[in-house]
């Protein structure tokens, strides 16, 4: 087991490797970029300096160890809007978007689990016939554009949720009034819905479609049929023999899933000012403030490999066949 | 004895014989017996008509503004001249909706097509290439994949984006690279499955060379789970398209597409302005919902393990 843990540690730090000279590269994809952090009408002297002060001038190897470094400590560069640095920048606004994110997890999976079970079980009648239909719907629906009709009609129209707006919970949490935090969770999730669905729609949907399929796999296998034949009651046999193994997979997703939610929190964020980091990224690209969208990019793709290590270890740990080391 | 001989090599009366049809005719058999692909394939015809004959069948000029005219409803009819004159509505900078949507059609499709075959070329012969050398170089390839997916794409394009600047010939091939993977990890598992059977071989001791085995022997044989792969992949680059043109890093906005005209929507909203957002939306929807519909309908009839059954 611990022999799995370093070989899959070392592999992370190659894949980190990897994103971070990735993210390094499109820097410099489009020539110099300097120019990128000097105004438009900057004299040939103040580039220079510029081009000196961020380093520009060293090789690239060179750039990229100082950028590595950099990452080591937590400096990738100032936000060149606001002067501060990019990374405090991410680490202010990660726990309203680990909020979001979080929550839409949870919806995407946990309904997503008995809606795919039922429709497993009703295996082509029409309950599954409409169920998978929606799930189709689902996969289809614009994120961001579901976000603003969901603003439109439940927001504006019916004045059932709150269409902008954030109750936080992990900073107040991270602040050290954990009690204040705890009965913050009602009032946050009202404004957690509307763009918990809007993140969450898309993966609830293929989840349920991933569940219903591999439980029908399941509810073929011979343990399946053997666990009937002792005369167990169908709940029973759903329940502890085909979905624990049914879980399998969709626990593989998870992890997945994860940066596909991040992804999507990016363009929901915009939809309600949601103050995370994806509002962040996109006033960054707007502002062409390129260190804070390098920041934002690193920081998620490394949160993203560890997260995915930390599935493939709990994956291991609920499917005994498969043996580490 | 020589009776059972006889029996096994008498024909079978010919009714109970499978009928020798083409895959094209087995095609449109199947898909008129369900309903949802047949559906799903008039609305994709109808979005390619719109793309391909826009100049011909858009109303108005997309780009023509006129603020007397901004931000009119749906179907209202003209007091002057007795008629609808915009059938969706207008934009906030009085611009035809319905024309625009037409427009919009173009870039959604194309982008999605060409990133599609962009990310197909380039994952299918990296995939076949790490399946059939193996090694290092399969290594490689696969640690490559590895890094790729470690990335969320929407990040890796927005990066690219922001530093590039928006355009078609930007998104396509970065759309095409937040593809390679899915092809890539299918075409090598396949390639390792049919690079020991007897046709290689044969291929091989008659003197073809690796590339010549890659592209005659392996390609065609691990092609049907890689169409079925590319079409749900043209609904997914579609859907990202509008993302980043959302973003405001797709096209440039004097090129009418879905997204942007989502993005150019917000403003409009909070004034309760639902039409500029609801058309282009749907319009996506319908499109991605009918691509998926279709790629679902051809899994289930490329797959040789779920034919015959109903």
């Amino acid at each position: 087991m611990s022999r799995y843990i370093v070989r899959r540690l070392l592999q992370s730090i190659i894949v980190i490797l990897g994103v971070t000279l990735l993210s390094f590269l499109t820097l410099h994809l489009a020539g110099d970029p300097t120019y990128l952090y000097v105004s438009e009408r900057a004299s040939t002297q103040e580039i220079e300096e510029t081009r000196i002060k961020l380093g520009f001038d060293k090789p690239l190897p060179v750039q990229y160890v100082n950028f590595l470094g950099g990452l080591v400590r937590g400096d990738l560069g100032n936000s060149i809007r606001s002067r501060k640095p990019a990374v405090d920048l991410v680490l202010e606004r990660l726990p309203a978007t680990l909020e979001l994110t979080i929550f839409a997890m949870i919806i995407s999976t946990l309904i997503a689990i008995p809606i795919g079970i039922i429709s497993a079980t009703k295996r082509g009648t029409s309950v599954d016939g409409s169920i998978m239909l929606v799930a189709m719907l689902g996969q289809s629906i614009p994120g961001f554009w579901l976000g603003i009709m969901l603003i439109l009609s439940v927001g504006l129209q019916l004045k059932w949720l709150p269409i902008s707006g954030h109750v936080g919970v992990i900073d107040v949490a991270l602040k050290g009034s954990v009690g204040e935090a705890l009965a913050n969770i009602p009032e946050a999730i009202r404004y957690l819905i509307l763009p918990g669905i809007t993140v969450g729609l898309f993966s609830l949907a293929r989840n349920a479609r991933l569940v219903r399929s591999s439980m029908l796999e399941v509810l073929s296998q011979d343990y399946v049929v053997t666990a009937r034949s002792k005369g167990l009651g169908e709940r029973v046999v759903i329940i502890k023999h085909a979905f624990r193994n049914a879980l399998i997979p969709v626990v593989t997703m998870l992890g997945l899933e994860f940066g596909f939610l991040l992804g999507g929190v990016v363009v929901t964020e915009t939809v309600f000012s949601w103050p995370g980091v994806g509002r962040l990224v996109t006033n960054a690209i707007t502002q062409r403030d390129i260190p804070v969208v390098q920041a934002a990019v690193v920081m998620f793709s490394v949160m993203f490999i560890l997260l995915n290590l930390c599935v493939d270890l709990l994956y291991a740990q609920l499917d005994p066949r498969i043996r580490l080391g | 004895m020589s009776q059972t001989v006889q029996l096994s090599t008498t024909p079978a009366p010919v009714s109970l014989m499978p009928p020798q049809t083409s895959t094209w005719k087995r095609a449109r058999r199947s898909l008129f017996k369900a309903k949802w692909p047949l559906l799903a394939l008039l609305i994709l015809s109808v979005v390619v008509f719109m793309a391909l004959f826009a100049g011909q069948i858009s109303p108005k000029d997309p780009n023509r503004q006129s603020l007397i005219e901004r931000l009119q409803e749906p179907m209202k009819v003209d007091a002057k001249t007795g008629k609808v004159e915009f059938i969706l509505g207008t934009d906030g900078l009085g611009r035809d909706l319905w024309s625009r949507i037409i427009y919009g059609a173009q870039v959604s499709l194309a982008v999605g097509v060409m990133a599609v075959v962009v990310g197909g070329l380039l994952g299918t012969s990296l995939g076949i290439i790490a399946g059939y050398m193996g090694g290092r170089v399969d290594d490689t390839i696969m640690r490559l994949a590895d890094i790729q997916l470690a990335f969320p794409f929407i990040l890796l394009a927005i990066m690219v984006l922001v530093v590039l600047g928006p355009g078609v010939w930007n998104l396509i091939p970065v759309l095409g690279i937040g593809q390679w993977v899915t092809y890539a990890r299918i075409a090598r598992g396949q390639t390792i499955a049919q690079r020991e059977k007897e046709y290689v071989e044969a291929a091989r001791s008659m003197g073809a060379g690796n590339i010549r085995i890659m592209l005659q022997a392996i390609l065609p044989n691990v092609l049907a789970p890689l169409i079925v792969i590319a079409s749900f992949n043209v609904a997914s680059a579609i859907l990202s398209e509008a993302s980043l043109s959302f973003l405001g890093l797709g096209v440039p906005p004097t090129v009418p597409t879905w997204g942007g005209i989502l993005n150019e929507s917000r403003d409009q909203i909070l004034a309760g302005k639902w039409w500029p957002a609801f058309f282009p939306g749907l319009a996506i929807m319908l499109t991605v919902l009918a691509i998926n519909i279709l790629g679902d309908w051809l899994r289930d009839f490329l797959d040789p393990r779920l034919r015959g059954r109903s």
